[in-house]
């Protein structure tokens, strides 16, 4: 069966899928956030003392910024110290492999489609499931440390590989980055750490499957890519929530480091809760990602297809230091009712012809609000720098917006730097001739909005494009007529 | 087949169609021929369903049953083909994605499974030497570029792959020159069958050297103002349409 025959048989569930929760025994913090509740933090991780000395600067930092309000978007003020800032489904002890993990977290991972059974899982993809605050399950482990790999939960990184943590974090995203990943910086519980060492290849996609279960929790991961020279890694990461009447806050941070010929491709899927149809609930998704590639020809992809969270803010960026670096983001952005997404990337060139590209694709239904926001830099000695932006939106139905702001800095008169832009509408000119060839208006606008998003699909490893495509249509279910 | 009586349709408060009678049988070709504005195309869109028209009277009966009533895409899997006069854009979808789309909805619709990968791929070979359209069209998204020609093959095409019980073609000889008029034309003539029918809309003749019909439909000011055989298509070629409005008038 087709991909496309798949997506059209699944489009029939109306609302979003993932919206359940298990009631897990939980250990957890009581609301609001202060020194006290960092050090609980620290301490139920075993943390070494330079990294709650980290998180303690970090939130001091944290208090004395402020929240940025520059994003196209608009959201009641949050209230910090009505969020919890750690729940962990309670387990008796540390399991050492996956028989001993909680038999109700794998079911709840079954649900979700993933097995965490290595057995049974899809060959050629190592997860690691993180619900609310804590890495519950790694796969895979021992096969890719024979080749020398490291692919844990960052808690685990601190105690194994204190060295290469230490080393790291914050390298690429400073504490004092900007406000969220202030935040992050100073609460963030858990996540994964992925070690590629000198020239090896990974076998396998990573991934990492995000879940938030608790009420009135934040969730605050970190993720932490480190590729050695001539090393290559495809990594994954998947996201979903509960259905809550209430806003629940997700400020992530990713940094991915990439040497002297790595090559790192990340992929995201993020269907995040996007609230109901009036706009009640949902996630904030207010997120960091930045890659860097230190070395000369070091190559970073960002691709993502953001079809979740009532509010989003997020920009995969990559910083090309070393000559010769590449840096991609691929990106499909769907809003429908009153999602609201404000996501681009940033491009900054600092070594000798580096070459950037973007392909962001936004599409906007309902009274939904999407901006594109990209910036291009280049740097005095970026001799020989290229880019190529598109941005193209999509629009369904007249209640919709759809936002470019595409900033471009030169400094180098070599450059050469491209951009194009695009807004289409869905037309009913185009249903119709779907209709008139036996397809109805729903796959109509399925086809459609796929064949739009095509180009960035096309980017997604095989695993994830049938579940993104699907996502898709889902997300749009209802927008047409 | 079908059986048309005294459709009447407007648009916008505009009548276009004054009364519309018209029967078609299997395995009979009807050309409707007529001067601009007569309402030829009108009358393609509202037998596909194009929601744009409202029909203030008459009915249309396909099969028994009340045409109108069904939506455009329950239309098409009850066998209504449109090739259009302006075929649409879709881009990042490709011919082949888009018919193996429609091709399962239309099977699902009757009950029947989705057509494996070989036996699809089989299909697409035997239709597109049928109407000479090569592969490499097939793949690039749908009429994105195409030029007139190639626009009007791929409907045909289509109008191969989904096998049509009622093939309405609207202006399909517009903007060809007259190696493309054949091809599409020896495609429509392959297509008949004594199970099948053809109603062709056409402004001007020279379709209709190629595509014989069985009979002939003059529409002017939304009304069949004469009927006959393929021979009024010709007097219509040599006289034009004033003729017919002068009769018209008379009337």
């Amino acid at each position: 069966m087709s991909i496309e025959e798949q997506i059209l048989e699944e489009f029939t569930s109306k609302e979003y899928e993932h919206g359940w929760s298990v009631d897990f025994e939980a250990d957890e913090t009581p609301l609001g956030i202060n020194e006290d509740i960092i050090r609980f933090i620290s301490a139920k991780k075993e943390e070494p003392e330079w990294l709650l000395r980290w998180r303690l600067e970090a939130f001091r930092l944290w208090q004395k910024m402020e929240e940025p309000k520059w994003a196209n978007v608009s959201y009641p003020m949050i209230d910090f110290q009505a969020i919890k800032y750690y729940s962990a489904p309670k387990q008796e002890k540390k399991p050492n492999s996956l028989d001993e993990v909680d038999p109700e977290l794998l079911k709840t991972f079954e649900r979700l489609g993933i097995s965490l059974q290595e057995q049974k899982r899809l060959t050629g993809v190592a997860i690691d499931a993180v619900i609310d605050s804590v890495s519950v399950a790694t796969t895979f482990k021992d096969k890719l440390s024979e080749l020398g790999i490291i692919f844990c939960s960052f808690s685990e990184a601190v105690q194994e590989h204190p060295e290469l943590v230490r080393k790291y974090i914050g390298s690429v995203v400073p504490s004092n980055d900007n406000y969220y990943a202030a935040l992050n910086s100073a609460v963030f519980s858990d996540g994964s750490f992925c070690y590629i060492p000198k020239g090896v290849r990974c076998p396998m996609e990573l991934s990492t499957y995000f879940r938030i279960n608790a009420a009135n929790t934040g969730q605050f991961e970190r993720t932490l890519i480190i590729a050695d020279e001539g090393s290559y890694v495809s990594y994954l990461e998947g996201c979903t929530a509960p259905m809550r009447d209430e806003n629940q806050l997700h400020a992530a941070v990713v940094e991915i480091y990439a040497a002297k010929n790595a090559e790192v491709k990340y992929s995201t899927v993020q269907n995040w809760y996007p609230g109901d149809k009036n706009g009640k609930g949902g996630i904030y998704n207010f997120v960091t990602k930045r890659g860097i590639c230190v070395g000369d020809y070091a190559k970073i992809s960002w691709t993502q297809v953001e079809t979740g969270s009532a509010v989003t803010w997020k920009y995969p960026s990559c910083i090309l230091k070393g000559d010769h670096s590449v840096g991609e983001f691929y990106s499909v952005a769907v809003t429908n009712n009153h999602q609201q997404a404000d996501t681009g990337t940033k491009m900054l060139h600092i070594g000798k012809n580096t070459r950037s590209r973007i392909v962001s694709k936004g599409i906007s239904a309902g009274k939904s609000q999407n901006s594109y926001r990209g910036q291009v830099e280049v740097m005095k000695r970026a001799e020989n720098a290229r880019n190529f932006s598109q941005c193209d939106s999509l629009l369904m139905g007249s209640l919709c917006g759809a936002h470019t702001f595409p900033y471009i800095d030169i400094k180098n008169k070599t450059a050469q730097v491209e951009h194009e832009a695009t807004t289409s509408k869905v037309g009913e000119d185009q249903i119709f001739y779907c209709q008139q060839r036996g397809i109805d208006e729903e796959n109509a606008v399925a086809l459609i909005v796929n064949g739009f998003a095509k180009e960035v699909m096309n980017k997604l490893p095989m695993e994830f494009a049938v579940e993104a495509q699907k996502l898709l249509a889902l997300t749009l279910e209802g927008s047409v007529g | 087949m079908i059986s048309i009586k005294n459709v009447q349709a407007s648009i916008e408060d505009k009548e276009i169609l004054r009364g519309i009678d018209l029967e078609v049988n299997t395995g009979e070709v009807h050309a409707i021929m007529g001067p601009n504005g007569s309402g030829k195309s009108t009358l393609a869109s509202i037998l596909a369903g194009r929601e744009d028209y409202e029909i203030t009277s008459g009915s249309v009966e396909y099969f028994g049953e009340d045409l109108l009533k069904f939506d455009p895409e329950e239309r098409a899997q009850k066998g209504i083909f449109l090739a259009f006069q302006y075929p649409v854009e879709i881009p990042g979808v490709s011919t082949t994605n888009f018919m193996k789309t429609a091709i399962n909805k239309i099977r699902e619709s009757r009950g029947e499974k989705a057509l494996d990968a070989v036996n699809f791929l089989n299909l697409m070979k035997e239709k597109m030497k049928l109407v000479d359209i090569d592969q490499s069209l097939l793949s690039r998204s749908l009429n994105e570029g195409f030029s007139g020609g190639e626009k009007k093959r791929n409907e045909i095409f289509q109008m191969a792959m989904l096998e049509p019980k009622l093939a309405i073609l609207d202006e399909t000889d517009s903007g060809l020159d007259i190696d493309a008029l054949k091809i599409v034309a020896n495609g429509v003539n392959k297509l008949k069958s004594k199970n099948n029918a053809t109603i062709v809309v056409t402004h001007y003749q020279r379709l209709l050297d190629y595509i014989a019909p069985d009979f002939v439909h003059v529409l002017y000011k939304g009304k069949i103002v004469k009927s006959g055989d393929k021979n009024l298509a010709l007097e219509l070629e040599e006289k034009g349409y004033d003729w017919i409005k002068e009769e018209v008038a008379l009337v």
